[in-house]
């Protein structure tokens, strides 16, 4: 199933190059069918405004019938946004994906849902059991089995 | 059924002369025994309890293979399919939906029918506006769908193709529709992007076509890596679930097919084996009177309704087994199939709990108080479990490697108790309280830190007495293998058959058993209200224990073949002894149970509060 991956990345990347990414999404690298890195900023008025995170993709052979492990970097001076499902090791609990994941969604769908994510946001609050989470979590974060609650 | 894996028609099995247990009765009031109390245990008691006669320790059960649950289930799905006028693979659907719950389901049904179908995923929902808005309900993500946390639009990737939502019938028989897009472009599968002319294409009644190369790794991917009975439409947002004969059309080839590729068939064969093992399993769980075998590999189930309500647990100690041996590839179905060891070993677990042994005496509550409370204090007591201690007497260091409690230090020949580290000389008379908690410390404990010391020594006492059953249990593997070896030479030394040096490994299979009931009752006694109850409580744990410890002994020894007979008669007589004392302890605790005579230290899920927490 490996081909799958590579030829379903390689189409949304040439895509991606032929077409550009939504508004305040950026490739920032993207050198390998494994990792992947965009900058994201929410446009308009928001509690992000003029704010940038960086989101990490990472594929295994089953994508996309099984989701990428997305999480936003914390590393080298980048941090987490501060968002009531985001956690402060940058791993996000949003269901889609997680259980709802649909092999038709493509990278920059996932960018853009967790764009309005953040565009949706009231009030800039860390998830309540945030320090528990992050003490125990796994390195990926699909191997973490969410509870998606249905508010906000 | 259930009665042929019970306790006392094992003896059926391990001994073929059945005489012989009963010819010694008489001298079981002998000198070996002679604390043994023949009035209250009269000579009738050793006789094997007839088969079927069901003890106050015992539960009812029956088990059930995996093709005996399927008609069960089948038996229900043929119900709402008569009932509701909906085919198989609908009724299958809408079962699962609802939990099995099919006096809910038909109420459910006869309400609403289209709310249920839509809810179980069978249909999709009818469109509530135009025709020109429900053509995007898929792009966008429809209303049911959970929490992208007020997210806007979804976007799918390569253009959805999709069509107004279908009006097909939704109650005919399932046919997957495979066909290809009507226009003159090229169908391009929208995950894969594979565009070859001859692409097969398969879609549910919503019509989000894919490929069936993609459908195929999916439902591999649902079924085999996350376990789902009820796998969803690979289109985002769509609620629509394939219903079984869609499943089977992409995993299972149609006869004649062409061969395709081999690994890949034989994933696709073992994701349809592990459907049929979910949908079994969640009809199952779904039932408060089956439980699911939890040894790996095994597929049996057991029914046991008596111990369906959880109120009926504080009062008998659910132990089943599935009737089923061994693990993985050497399981075996058959019962007569007396394995040595663990590839033999009986699947047998408690119905009313997670605990994957039998925890009888001790009812199912005290159980896990006992084990979380282990757990809690493991790195306190961690030591303890550790396979070597310092000879009281000359400090050299002791390796246990026998069952057996009664150590001989190698050096200076102290003899000593493993447990409490006493002289053994004080437990071979009738003053043996190796087993009893000397309460005076706790007592005579002032200030909060020797009251706090005193607490851990008393829990000390008994995870000390508990875990050293377990470890010596444990090291029956050992001991089967030595015991083994015994036998084989027993032939060749003495005139023995193989048969009448079977007597060994029924001894060591008793001991093993022994073992096991005397572990739990020190989760109990610890938990036991001071009192007359928990003394004879006591009396009987006493009793078992040195019962115990002298067979276990016996059967360390060396052999000499001049003393065979004599062992033989020995080892006979201490197992039919030990066997009662088991029987002993397991009837009056569970009778206790069923008269509420049992009053806790602590409080207890189920029972009444304890009216002081006094130890
Ligand atoms: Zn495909
Ligand atoms: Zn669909
Ligand atoms: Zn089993
Ligand atoms: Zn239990
Ligand atoms: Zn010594
Ligand atoms: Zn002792």
């Amino acid at each position: 199933m490996a081909s799958i991956a590579a030829r379903r990345l390689a189409k949304e990347l040439k895509e991606i190059h032929a077409e550009g990414c939504p508004v305040g999404i950026n490739l920032l690298k993207a050198d390998d069918f494994e990792t992947w890195w965009f900058s994201i900023e929410v446009m308009g008025e928001s509690l992000y405004k003029n704010e940038a995170y960086t989101l990490q993709f990472r594929f295994d052979a089953q994508y996309p019938i099984s989701s990428p492990a997305v999480q936003f970097v914390v590393t080298d001076g980048h941090q987490a946004p501060i968002h009531p499902h985001v956690y402060s090791n940058g791993h996000i609990c949003a269901s889609i994906l997680g259980n709802e994941w649909s092999p038709v969604l493509s990278v920059t769908a996932v960018c853009v849902t967790l764009q309005s994510m953040l565009a949706s946001c009231k009030k800039k609050e860390r998830p309540v059991d945030n320090d528990r989470y992050v003490r125990h979590a796994p390195d990926n974060p699909k191997k973490t089995q969410f509870h998606y609650d249905d508010d906000t | 059924m259930s009665s042929d894996y019970e306790y006392s028609d094992d003896d059926g099995d391990y001994y073929d002369d059945e005489e012989m247990i009963d010819g010694t009765q008489d001298d079981l009031s002998g000198a070996s025994e002679d604390d043994m109390d023949m009035d209250v245990y009269g000579g009738d008691d050793f006789k094997v309890t007839p088969k079927g006669k069901r003890k106050s320790y015992e539960v009812d059960y029956d088990s059930l293979s995996q093709s005996a649950v399927e008609k069960l289930v089948k038996e229900d799905v043929d119900y709402i399919c008569s009932i509701c006028g909906v085919d198989e693979s609908v009724a299958s659907l809408l079962l699962r939906h609802m939990k099995w719950n099919k006096e809910r389901l038909v109420e459910k049904y006869m309400d609403n029918p289209t709310s249920l179908l839509v809810a179980a995923g069978v249909t999709a929902p009818e469109p509530t506006t135009t025709s020109a808005q429900s053509r995007t309900r898929s792009i966008d993500g429809s209303a049911s769908r959970r929490s992208t946390r007020g997210a806007t639009r979804i976007l799918a990737l390569g253009g959805s193709k999709t069509k107004s939502p279908t009006t097909s019938p939704p109650l005919s028989h399932y046919t997957p529709r495979s066909f290809k897009p009507k226009s003159d472009e090229p169908f391009v599968c929208p995950i894969c992007f594979d565009d070859s002319s001859d692409l097969r294409t398969l879609a549910l009644d919503c019509e989000h076509t894919f490929c069936s190369g993609c459908w195929n790794a999916y439902l591999v991917s649902k079924i085999r890596d996350e376990g789902e009975h009820s796998v969803k439409c690979m289109a985002e947002g769509c609620a629509l679930v394939c219903p079984d004969p869609f499943i089977r059309t992409v995993l299972v080839p149609a006869p004649g097919a062409p061969i395709g590729d081999p690994t890949q068939e034989e994933d696709n064969r073992k994701a349809w084996s592990h459907f049929q093992e979910l949908l079994v399993r969640h009809y199952v769980a779904s039932n408060k009177r089956l439980k699911f075998c939890p040894y790996p590999g095994c597929t049996n189930t057991v029914s046991c309704p008596s111990a369906a309500d959880k109120s009926s647990l504080t009062t008998i100690v659910p132990t089943v087994s599935c009737g089923a041996r061994g693990i993985g590839g050497q399981m075996t179905q058959s019962q007569s199939q007396s394995g040595w060891g663990l590839t033999g070993k009986e699947h047998k677990f408690c119905f009313g709990c997670h605990i994957e042994s039998d925890h009888r005496p001790v009812v199912c509550s005290v159980a896990r108080m006992w084990l979380k409370k282990c757990r809690d204090d493991s790195e306190t007591a961690n030591w303890i479990k550790s396979n070597t201690k310092e000879c009281s007497q000359c400090q050299s260091t002791i390796e246990k490697n026998g069952g057996c409690n009664h150590m001989t230090c190698k050096k200076c020949k102290h003899e000593f108790c493993w447990v409490c580290m006493g002289p053994w000389s004080e437990h071979g008379t009738a003053w043996y309280s190796c087993n009893r908690y000397d309460e005076k410390a706790g007592v005579d404990a002032r200030d909060a830190q020797s009251r706090s010391r005193a607490s851990l020594e008393r829990y000390l006492h008994y995870y000390n007495r508990w875990a050293n059953h377990e470890q010596s249990a444990k090291l029956s593997l050992d001991l089967y293998a030595k015991t083994e070896k015994k036998m084989e030479d027993m032939q060749i030394t003495s005139s023995l058959t193989w048969i009448e040096v079977q007597f060994m490994k029924k001894a060591v299979e008793e001991v093993e058993r022994c073992r096991m009931t005397l572990k739990w009752t020190y989760s109990m006694a610890y938990y036991l209200a001071k009192g007359n109850e928990k003394d004879l409580f006591e009396d009987n744990q006493r009793d078992l224990e040195k019962a115990v410890e002298d067979l276990s002994e016996l059967l360390e020894g060396p052999i000499e073949p001049e003393n065979i007979p004599m062992l033989r008669q020995k080892v006979t007589d201490k197992t039919v002894y030990v066997q009662k004392r088991n029987e002993i302890v397991l009837e009056d605790t569970a009778k206790g149970f069923l008269e509420g005579r049992w009053k806790w230290n602590a409080s207890v899920e189920g029972f009444d509060e304890p009216e002081r927490t006094e130890y």
